[in-house]
Parts: structure tokens; sequence; C-alpha cells
């Protein structure tokens, strides 16, 4: 094959990599600086992870985070996965109609969602706190985990099921023993999904979330815009490390799960 | 059939009660008026909107827009050749790019936004760097700065820009290009009438796609900016959380959802028209 790229273009590419990377990277090595204000470096230090960890604002702002991101988690999860299913067994006007409200959330801007969930809980006199949150997150997040299993389903035939089902096994047994399997690395990739954008949120957490239930997100944004200071870096590299960890796991589990559907079709 | 019958009203009830029912409480508040506490009164009222048309908020809008599009003109153009070079370089190199690439969407935007303060401040790396090569003499005032929001925005948006691109690009048929320098065109001509109009639905996605979210990303302005700019979000916020002017907010809101429906749309058949055009010009 010829060569077709330019070197400027290479060139290019990587200096964009860097600019991608860098400020990343300067929150990373600032959160080790024993330096508290100053832009130089003095010196390495973990002080800022152990103040971090004694500071029961930020503890408090932790459990919100994850209790908020596991409940929404599981609820969207079954929602996401429901609709998947059910999506699949529509046709015409109704399948793309269907399709069309799943992908909303993804498409509404997240203030204006943060908003309209606002005024609604505020005109059932909702009082806002972790619920409020919780409800927005498995909104958006049903969405995702919509989006991950439905690619997973159309990526399998139905003739399994159909084989199951000719041999006698109840809709339930279908199921649990063929589609369900079958799903399952798309299940927990939409899960890891939907637990990393509930852990990450922060517009839309910020319209319904109360004075009680400030997560993690809310907490920076209100440092922020106090200053700067070093354990918000420390806070900032320990977010950054997990929203990553999560994502490439959930991406290792839905190619692996690619590479056992080839195996395991086949002996069948 | 039988599945969807118990699968389907959760989820349908789910969406409509908290996604399409609050929405449409937005646009109906967006027509009302409120009493001297802030509470929303069902009388219908176009204040909301008589509001908006305030030479203050008209400015504000306008600024909005150019600032959207202006992000999204400069993520197009670095993003472009990064996108290039990923599609076409080898597998591996593609495997790679594509995942460093998408990482950064999975960083929360509030975290990068952030670190543009630890850069552009006066104590910050940027300023240091200078001083300390000698360039500047005294720190120069980047926060807080037009600049400042410019760059969070095309710094948080490039991801937008490149995968759609190189989506495009990658699924195009490259004999075509063998084709066009069989048939004796240059390097440079090869691009621009084969493998431009090629990716054109990848610039598409990727400008609605930055435009739409730049425009509502109130954060960036807020952490980066200083009082003067001022985005129409940054206004949608404080009318819901601070001045409790909801139908103002809500009536801004209808306004900011139409236009994007509006740029999407024109965009959408602006794109189609040049097609048919130098589809037509070929024939």
């Amino acid at each position: 094959m010829k060569k077709r790229s330019h070197p400027l273009l290479g060139i290019h590419s990587y200096l964009m990599l860097a600019f991608i990377y860098m400020p990343i990277l300067i929150i990373i090595i600032y959160s080790f600086n024993s330096a508290r204000l100053s832009g130089n470096w003095e010196g390495f230090t973990l002080d800022w992870y152990t103040s971090l960890f004694q500071n029961r604002h930020v503890r408090e702002a932790l459990m919100n985070s994850l209790t908020i991101a596991i409940t929404s988690t599981v609820v969207s999860t079954m929602l996401g996965t429901a609709a998947a299913l059910a999506l699949r067994d529509l046709r015409g006007k109704k399948r793309s109609g269907m399709n069309g409200l799943l992908y909303l959330p993804v498409i509404i801007p997240d203030i204006i969602m943060g908003l309209s969930l606002l005024v609604m809980f505020s005109q059932l006199n909702m009082p806002l706190g972790k619920t409020t949150v919780m409800i927005a997150h498995i909104t958006f997040s049903l969405s995702y985990v919509y989006v991950v299993v439905t690619a997973r389903l159309s990526g399998m035939g139905k003739q399994l099921e159909e084989a199951a089902q000719d041999l006698g096994a109840t809709p339930w047994q279908t199921f649990r023993h063929v589609t369900l399997p079958q799903i399952a690395p798309g299940i927990i990739s939409g899960a890891l999904i939907a637990f990393t954008l509930s852990l990450d949120d922060f517009m839309v957490s910020f319209f319904v979330a109360g004075p009680s239930s400030t997560t993690l997100p809310i907490y920076i944004y209100a440092q922020v815009k106090r200053g700067i200071s070093p354990e918000i870096n420390a806070l900032c590299t320990l977010l950054i490390l997990v929203s990553i960890t999560l994502i490439l796991l959930s991406q290792y589990i839905l190619n692996r799960g690619n590479n056992d559907k080839k195996h395991k079709t086949l002996p069948i | 059939m039988r599945n969807s019958r118990f699968l389907l009203p959760p989820v349908l009830l789910w969406l409509s009660l908290f996604l399409v029912i609050p929405m449409l409480i937005v646009v109906g508040i967006s027509f009302l008026s409120r009493d001297t506490l802030g509470r929303v009164v069902f009388e219908f009222n176009l204040e909301g909107y008589r509001t908006f048309f305030d030479p203050l908020y008209l400015g504000i809008y306008w600024d909005t827009l150019v600032l959207s599009l202006l992000t999204t003109v400069i993520c197009l153009l670095v993003s472009y050749p990064l996108a290039y070079y990923i599609a076409n370089a080898s597998p591996r190199v593609q495997t790679w790019g594509l995942v460093l690439i998408t990482i950064p969407f999975w960083i929360n935007f509030l975290i990068r936004t952030y670190a543009w303060v630890l850069l552009l401040r006066t104590q910050g790396v940027v300023n240091s760097a200078l001083l300390w090569l000698g360039w500047i003499d005294e720190p120069i005032q980047m926060l807080y700065t037009y600049g400042a929001v410019l760059m969070g925005m095309v710094y948080n948006f490039i991801p937008f820009m490149v995968l759609p691109i190189y989506v495009a690009l990658e699924q195009m048929d490259k004999r075509l290009l063998d084709a066009a320098s069989d048939l004796g065109a240059s390097r440079w001509k090869a691009f621009l009438h084969v493998t431009l109009p090629q990716s054109k639905s990848g610039i598409m996605t990727g400008a609605v796609l930055v435009y739409v979210s730049t425009s509502g990303m109130f954060v960036v302005t807020d952490i980066l900016g200083g009082a003067k700019s001022t985005m129409i979000s940054n206004i949608i916020q404080t009318q819901f959380l601070g001045a409790r002017n909801w139908p103002f907010g809500a009536a801004l809101s209808v306004i900011f959802v139409v236009t994007s429906l509006i740029l999407i749309l024109l965009f959408n058949r602006a794109m189609q028209a040049r097609h048919q055009r130098v589809g037509e010009g070929r024939a």
C-alpha cells in the first residue's frame, strides 16, 4: 500500500495528543507537589492525599456519589436491558419511535435535562436530595445501557433461542439459559458505563441535588470556584484514574465477550 | 411480541415521567407568569420571551452563537488532520489512536476545564515557563479572558470532532484514491475532490455535536471566563438556581433548543444541497 500521510500530519497528530493529555498530566503531577500555592515544583509529597481522606466533606461526598452511582447503575441497567430486549420484538414505526425516545437523553443538552427535572420536582413538592439525583442519573444512564445491549443483541441471531423453544424451554428458561449468557458482556459493560457516567456527572446533578446530597463533582466545582487547592488536584487525580479504569474494563469485557461468542456458537 | 408486552411499559413510563413530561412543563412555564416571590402563576404571559429581546440578552445570545461557531471551526481545523492521520495509519496505530482519543471522553469535563486554571493562572504553568525562558518579564493575564474560554471549549470538544470524521474516513473506499491518482490527480486534488466530499457526513456530525455541546456548557465560562464572558446557558442557569425567574429561564431554554434544532436542520440541508450540486456537476 502506498504511504498516504504527509510527515507534517504525523507531527500534528502527536502534538495534538500531547495537547490533549498535557493538562490532565499537569493535574496529576501537581497533586504530588508540596507547594501549596505557587506553580513551582517544591518536592514530592503525599500530604494532599492524606488530608483528602481526613476531610469529612470529601468522605461525605464520596459516600453520596457511591450510593447514587450504585443505585442508578442497578436500576438503569435493568431498564436499559429491558428496553433493548423489548425493542428487538418491535417493527416499523413503533420501533423507530421508541428508539428515538431512548436516544433522547443522549441528545438533549444536560442543562435542559437538569433544569426540566428541577422544575418538575419542585412542582411536585419533592425535596431535592439523593433520590432526585438518582432519578436523574437513571434517566440518562439507561440510554447508554440500551445502546450497548442493543449492539450486542443485533450481533446474535435468534436461532439459538428458537432452538431452545423448539426443544420445549419456557420463555423464562430460554431467557435465563440462552439469551442472558449471550448478552451478559453487553449488560456488564453497559453497567460499568452507567456507573462511570453517574460518578462523573456534574451538570444534571447540579440542578437536582440538595444541600444534603453533594456529590464529588459538585464538591469539586464548589472548591474550584473558591480557588485552587492541592487537595482538589489529588481528588481529581483519583477520579481520573477510577473513570479510566472502569471504562477500559468495560471495553475489555465487551471485546472478550465478542471472542467468546465466536467460540461458543460454533460447537452448537 | 411476547417480550415487549411486559418489558416495554416500565421504560416507557420512566422516560415519559422523567424526560418528556418535565420538558413539556418547561415549555408550559415559558408562557406563564410569576408572582412577587418568584413562584410560577397559572396566567398566560409572554413576558419571558419579551425579556429575551432586551438588547442585553440579545447581545449575550449573539456572543453565544459566535463562541459556539468559533469553537466548532477551530475544532474542525485541528481535528481533521488528526482524524485523517489515524484513519490512514497502520491497524495498530489506529487502535491506539482511537483509545487515546476516547479516554478524555470519560474524564470529567469539570476536571478537564479545571486543568486549564492550573495552566493559565498568573502563577500557573504557562506563565512560569514563559518567565523562566525569559520571554516575558511579568506574568500575563490569561485566565478569565475570552481566549481562555475558547481554549477550554476547544479542548473539551476535540474528541467530539475527531471521532465522527475518523469513522467517515475509515469507511471510505480507499480504491477511489488509487483511481484518482491513476487518472493523474495530484495528492492535493485527490484529497479535495475525493476524500473531503467523502468525509462530509463525519464533518457534519462532528460540527453539530461540538456546536450543540458548546452552547450548553456554562461551566467553562463559569470557571475560565471573567465577568464579561457570559453565555446564554449561564443566564439560564442563574434564572433557575439564583434569580428564580422561571418563566424567563424556561423561555430562554425553549429558544436555545429551538435555535439548535433549526441550525442542525439548515446545516443538514446545506450539506445535502451541496452534495446534489457536486453530483450534477460530475454528471
